[in-house]
Parts: C-alpha cells; sequence; structure tokens
C-alpha cells in the first residue's frame, strides 16, 4: 500500500516483523506487545524501531518509549472506526510526540483530512487511486472551525482563536 | 438571528463542493456504496424505504424568512411539494433524487443551509428551546451556546466517527422544552452566586434502552463549557462499545460503567485540557453573541384593545388561549403554528405554507421562526396588536389548529410510509386519532396531553417521554402497537410505564379513547391533568378501562 508522508509519496523503509521472528537489518515496525514485553532491548537495534499500535490500548502506555520511537502506527480496522483520532492527539497534544504518526489500515481519502488535523503526518493508504488525491483532499477545505492543538499552525476560528492559540 | 459570516459561507461552499465530488466518485464507482454511506449520512442523505431523503439541519431550530423560502423551494423543485419537520428541530424531504442532491445542497448553501451533521455518528445538531431569547422564564438565550457547540463540533477532526450518534440538547428555562434529559448531553444554563453556568447531565436516551440522562456536573462555568464537552467525547470515544450497535450510544458506557467511574474519567481528562486551546472568555462569547441580531422591539404595551377586542370572536379566543404565550417584552408574545391539523400527517407542511410563514414572519414577527420540537412552528416575537390579523393568515393556511399541547398534538416519526427500519406505520395512525378528536370544545376539556407515536423500537417518535406513548411492533407479519402511560419529556422527565398487551391497529384509537374518558371520569377537578392523574393513580385504572371491551 503506498505510503504518503507530510502530502508526499514516499517510499516505506519500515518492515513490520512477527513477534517471534528476529529483526531484520531494516527498519522494523513491531507489535505493541512486543514493545512492552521487550521494551528499551528492541531499541538496541542497529535500525530506526517503530510500533503498530492497536486502537483498543491507551496510549500513554507508549510514554516511556516515545523518545526513541521512529513511528508510531495507529490502527483504523474500518474507517468507521474512529479510535485512533483520539489516540493521534493524545500522542501529539498529551504526549508531545514528534516522530512519525502513521494512520495505517482502512485508511481512505474522504478521512485524509480529519486525520492529518488530528496529527498524523504519514497515511498508509489503502487504494492506490486515492495516494495521488492526497494533495487534492487536504485542500479540500481552507477553513477550520475548532483548534485541535497539534502544534501546527491551523487556521482557526479567528474570533475563538485569536486570543487562545 | 445568527448571522452567518464569510468565515461560514467559505466553509458551507467547501462543503457543498467537496460532497459533489463524492456523489460523482459514487455514481462512477470509485466509492462502493459501503464506503459511500457514511459520507452521504453525515450531508443528511439517507436511504429510505421509497428514495433517498435529506435532511436539512436547522441549527437550534431558528429559521429566517428567507431560509424558510429556500426550504420552499427545495421542497418544490426538488421534491414533491412538501416537507416534514422532525423532533430534532431539523426538515426532512422524502423524494429527492441523488443525482439532484449537490444543487439542492447548493441552493440551500446560498441561504446559509446545509444537511451537515444531521445523520451518521458525529455530533448532530444541537437543540434547545424554541422560545428561546423570548420568554420571560429563561435567563440567557440558550443559542449562544448552541451555536459556540455548532461551530466546534462542525466537521471536528476527532470526533466525526464515533461509536454512534451524539446529540446535545440545551434549556435556559425553568420550563424544559427541549428535553436535555433524554439526550446524550443535556445542558441546564442557571446561576450560582452571580455566575453562569452548565449542569451537565450526560447518558439520556431513548431508543430500545431508554435511560433518564445522569448529572455529572453540577455546575460547569460557562467558559469550561467546550474543554468539557471535548473531555466528554473523547471518554466517550476511546472507550464507547464498538462490538454492538444497540450498545454503542453514551447512555449505555455510563450504565455499565456507572455514572461515578464515567464522571471521575471525564473530569481527569478535564483537568488536563481545561485551560488549553477551547478555553472560552467573555470576548469569545460576546463576539459569538454580536451575532445574533436582536429584533428591533417596538414600545408596546400589553393587552391591547385591538386584541381585546378581537376576543369578543369565540375562535379566536380559543387559539389566543391555546397558541399564545408570554413574551419578554411587553406588547409582544409567542406564537405556535400548529402543524398538526385534523387529518393531516403530524409536521408536515407544504411549500405554499413555508411560503405563507416566511412573509408572515416578515410582515409580523421580524422575519424570524422557530421550529419547535414538539414538530410545529413557533413565531417569536408577535406584537400583540397583530395577533388578529395573523391568525386569520394562518387560519387560511391551515396552521390556526387550536391543539397545542393538547391530545391531537401528536409526535409521529414517519414510520413504515417511508422508513426502512419502522415495524409500523405512524402517520395514518396518528391522523385516525386527530380525527377522532377533533372536536375543539373535547380537546380543551381533556387538556394537556402529549401523544407520542414512534413505528419501531429505536423511538424516534419518543414514545417513551410521551404521556401516552404508542409503539408499532411487528407480530406475525401485522402491524401492533404497545401503549405507555406516564412518561415526560421535561425538566421532571421519566419514562411511561406498558399499560398491557399490544393492541391491533384497528383497536388504538378506541382504546387511546377510553384511556382518557376514564381520565375524564376519575380526574379530582378539570384542573388535574391527565399526567397528574396518571401519576396519583397508577396505571391499574386506565389498564382495566383501556382492556375492558376487548
Amino acid at each position: 500500500m503506498p505510503l504518503v508522508k507530510n502530502g508526499k509519496p514516499v517510499a516505506d523503509p519500515f518492515v513490520a516483523v512477527a513477534d517471534d521472528a528476529p529483526l531484520p537489518d531494516a527498519p522494523a515496525l513491531v507489535s505493541a506487545d512486543r514493545l512492552l514485553k521487550e521494551g528499551a532491548a528492541l531499541f538496541a537495534h542497529a535500525y530506526p524501531v517503530g510500533v503498530i499500535w492497536p486502537n483498543s490500548k491507551d496510549v500513554l502506555q507508549l510514554e516511556p518509549f516515545l523518545a526513541r520511537l521512529a513511528v508510531v502506527a495507529l490502527v483504523f480496522p474500518k474507517f468507521r472506526d474512529g479510535r485512533a483520532y483520539t489516540q493521534a492527539r493524545l500522542l501529539r497534544e498529551r504526549l508531545r510526540y514528534t516522530g512519525e504518526l502513521r494512520a495505517t489500515g482502512n485508511v481512505l481519502r474522504d478521512q485524509f483530512l480529519l486525520m492529518v488535523r488530528c496529527g498524523f503526518d504519514a497515511l498508509d493508504v489503502a487504494k492506490d487511486a486515492d495516494a495521488a488525491a492526497v494533495e487534492k483532499e487536504l485542500h479540500t477545505y481552507s477553513v477550520f472551525y475548532q483548534p485541535t492543538g497539534d502544534g501546527r499552525p491551523v487556521p482557526l476560528r479567528a474570533r475563538l482563536a485569536a486570543r487562545n492559540v | 438571528m445568527y448571522v452567518y459570516d464569510e468565515f461560514d459561507r467559505t466553509f458551507l461552499q467547501e462543503r457543498v463542493d467537496e460532497f459533489r465530488d463524492q456523489v460523482r466518485r459514487r455514481l462512477s464507482g470509485e466509492l462502493n456504496e459501503e464506503e459511500f454511506k457514511p459520507l452521504r449520512l453525515m450531508n443528511g442523505v439517507y436511504l429510505q424505504l421509497h428514495a433517498y431523503m435529506l435532511r436539512i439541519a436547522i441549527p437550534y431550530g431558528t429559521l429566517s424568512s428567507d431560509q424558510l423560502r429556500a426550504l420552499a423551494h427545495v421542497a418544490r423543485r426538488y421534491d414533491r411539494g412538501y416537507g416534514h419537520f422532525t423532533t430534532r428541530q431539523n426538515i426532512q424531504f422524502n423524494w429527492i433524487k441523488l443525482e439532484e442532491l449537490p444543487d439542492a445542497m447548493a441552493d440551500l448553501a446560498r441561504a446559509g443551509m446545509h444537511g451537515l451533521q444531521t445523520s451518521g455518528n458525529c455530533i448532530r445538531n444541537t437543540t434547545t428551546d424554541q422560545w428561546a431569547a423570548a420568554t420571560p422564564e429563561e435567563i440567557e438565550d440558550p443559542r449562544l451556546y448552541a451555536e459556540i457547540i455548532r461551530q466546534w463540533s462542525t466537521l471536528h477532526p476527532e470526533f466525526t466517527y464515533l461509536p454512534r450518534k451524539f446529540k446535545i440538547a440545551i434549556t435556559a428555562a425553568k420550563h424544559d422544552r427541549a428535553a436535555i434529559r433524554v439526550h446524550d448531553i443535556g445542558l441546564r444554563l442557571h446561576r450560582r452566586d452571580g455566575e453562569t453556568g452548565f449542569e451537565v447531565i450526560v447518558g439520556g436516551g431513548l431508543g430500545r434502552t431508554p435511560f433518564i440522562g445522569k448529572t455529572i456536573r453540577e455546575f460547569l462555568p460557562r467558559h469550561d463549557l467546550l474543554s468539557y464537552l471535548e473531555a466528554v467525547l473523547r471518554t466517550y470515544n476511546a472507550n464507547g462499545r464498538r462490538d454492538n450497535i444497540y450498545k454503542a450510544r453514551i447512555k449505555i458506557q455510563v450504565h455499565e460503567i456507572g455514572t461515578e467511574e464515567f464522571t471521575r474519567r471525564v473530569e481527569e481528562e478535564w483537568a488536563q485540557i481545561k485551560d488549553g486551546a477551547l478555553a472560552l472568555d467573555d470576548a469569545a462569547i460576546d463576539a459569538i453573541r454580536a451575532h445574533f441580531k436582536e429584533p428591533d422591539f417596538a414600545t408596546l404595551v400589553d393587552d391591547p384593545p385591538e386584541l381585546e377586542a378581537a376576543k369578543a370572536d369565540p375562535a379566536f379566543a380559543r387559539w389566543h388561549a391555546n397558541a399564545v404565550a408570554p413574551h419578554r417584552k411587553p406588547g409582544h408574545a409567542i406564537v405556535t403554528l400548529s402543524l398538526k391539523p385534523v387529518g393531516g400527517p403530524p409536521g408536515d407542511a407544504t411549500a405554499e405554507q413555508m411560503d405563507a410563514v416566511a412573509d408572515l414572519a416578515d410582515q409580523y414577527a421580524y422575519g424570524e421562526i422557530r421550529v419547535a420540537h414538539e414538530q410545529n412552528l413557533t413565531l417569536p416575537h408577535v406584537a400583540q396588536k397583530d395577533l388578529p390579523a395573523l391568525w386569520r393568515a394562518l387560519d387560511v393556511q391551515g396552521l390556526a389548529t387550536p391543539n397545542i399541547g393538547l391530545i391531537s398534538d401528536i409526535i409521529a416519526c414517519p414510520g413504515l410510509d417511508y422508513c426502512s427500519l419502522a415495524n409500523a406505520r405512524s402517520i395514518p395512525l396518528a391522523q385516525d386519532l386527530t380525527k377522532r378528536f377533533a372536536d375543539n370544545d373535547r380537546i380543551a376539556d381533556i387538556g394537556r396531553v402529549h401523544l407520542n407515536i414512534s413505528g419501531c423500537i429505536n423511538a424516534c417518535g419518543h414514545h417513551h417521554v410521551g404521556h401516552i406513548g404508542i409503539l408499532g411492533v411487528e407480530k406475525q407479519d401485522q402491524e401492533f402497537y404497545q401503549i405507555t402511560l406516564g412518561g415526560k419529556a421535561n425538566h421532571k422527565a421519566r419514562l411511561g410505564e406498558l399499560l398491557g398487551p399490544a393492541v391491533p391497529e384497528s383497536d388504538v384509537v378506541d382504546v387511546v379513547e377510553r384511556i382518557l374518558d376514564a381520565y375524564v371520569e376519575l380526574r379530582t377537578d378539570p384542573k388535574e391533568t391527565f399526567i397528574a392523574a396518571v401519576q396519583r393513580l397508577g396505571i391499574e385504572p386506565f389498564k382495566e378501562r383501556a382492556y375492558a371491551a376487548r
């Protein structure tokens, strides 16, 4: 599935690794269980390590690892299941995570903008055709009503935001 | 009236363009129906039994005369010449063609209207008192806060794919006309120590598992409104159930983990965000207030001679006693327009009626119209001296039936005539009931009775909180109806009690009539209302009579 980062198609250097497999000689994505079990030992690996974090687990558990994680991939099992939007905002706004925040799973173009506004900067796009539409989708709106506080410049509602952000 | 600015207009145009592109991709097959469904729902587009239905948002039930004309235009141009006002202060059109939807939406957007978030698992139109800013009872215009919530909740990126739909209602008056205790969040504006804030009620709702909402905070300072709502929504989005559509509303989450634990989680989350970007201040609230233009009220006195003279006509006097309520400004009144004529579908209005009401609003009511959750219309600001002329004009349009709050002022869902979820029809039953109770003297004598009909357990007709609730069920492929008594939607909200076995469609009107005959016999005096009698006597005496003839 094509990976789009900051609005541009990019090669994905990360390899998802099974829990019982050794880490490859490449950037690796491990499961949440493996991260919690093996912990700091994983970061001795010569390549960057990221985690695939399910939407049913509290992201606050990630706090001790965030400084060393290269990628946090949050999961949309169905595009209608919106738990990862909350997880993304907590990672960005509460835990101040600044690494790659990747949306993975049933990632479709009509949700791209919502994802980016919640703090995702990488989209693991489910349909090839949608990858070409990322730029267009991200410009569907030029105005937004609410601050999401993701630390990026968001054109906020002037009357609410000028004083607060 | 809230006046949209350039920001709102830009946003709406972008929304129309986005949906036009989504419809194009659906028609070309790029989007399958599963992918398209939530997108169209969040634009108010349902697929019903016979056609697509378009539901238009009427934020907090407030319309300008031009907006009402735009609705009349849509009814005429894209539908079959009428629309249906809903219990959430919205309007539905039942016969729209998918390929014409983007054009209908573009026409609406020109009047500052849309179908945004009138369906789907997102935060829906925030509803409020149809008497807002007109009734002497209230402490502040609740629409200010409804508008603040509208802005915050519109296309909220975190809360657009919630476990299930989410409805918020606000009241600022002692008498709750917004049914806040049966909403996902109910907000009651009140004052404490000179400060204005909200009682926050969470987890109310009807449907197949009805609950009265629980108060999780007695007093929330008004500056904290948005951060607190965000904390509630976040708690729900993160952990609300998604395994079973029937257990996905916030009421189930509150029920399963308990009010105390739910409150603890909300407060914990809120503590983290209360001083963040969502904190309001007086300047922000005043900026919204400035968008609500107060009518330029004339200086008048109460009970002018024109009004007193007109009361010599008993028909006018009856309507005046029934449909007119006191206003906070001397010499003014609040007028309710009945959309419940004898034999008509409750809540329907024709394009001609909408145009006529728009003209009357311009002539007599500062160009403002409200939609009431009881599926009637309201002119919130009418000079008392104009009431006789207004009444004559409304009567010509069939909008002056003197049945507001009475047995024939029925709340009903669209039922099996339109809805793909329904088990039974609602509208024909409502029509039969209004025909049985067509005698104005009789219904006035029976007095205040709220009768609510839902065509299925989803309870869109709010049958649980009707003084008399009627629920359509299916038994061996036949339409049967369960009857409940004693429900209330107001500040003392409670759920009705099941009277007994479901009755076939042909018996419902007779059963209702026997219940009301029993009430007239059993009441201590005509001042004891039906609901008071049910509370005093319990359902037994009514049950005996209701089933006596069977």
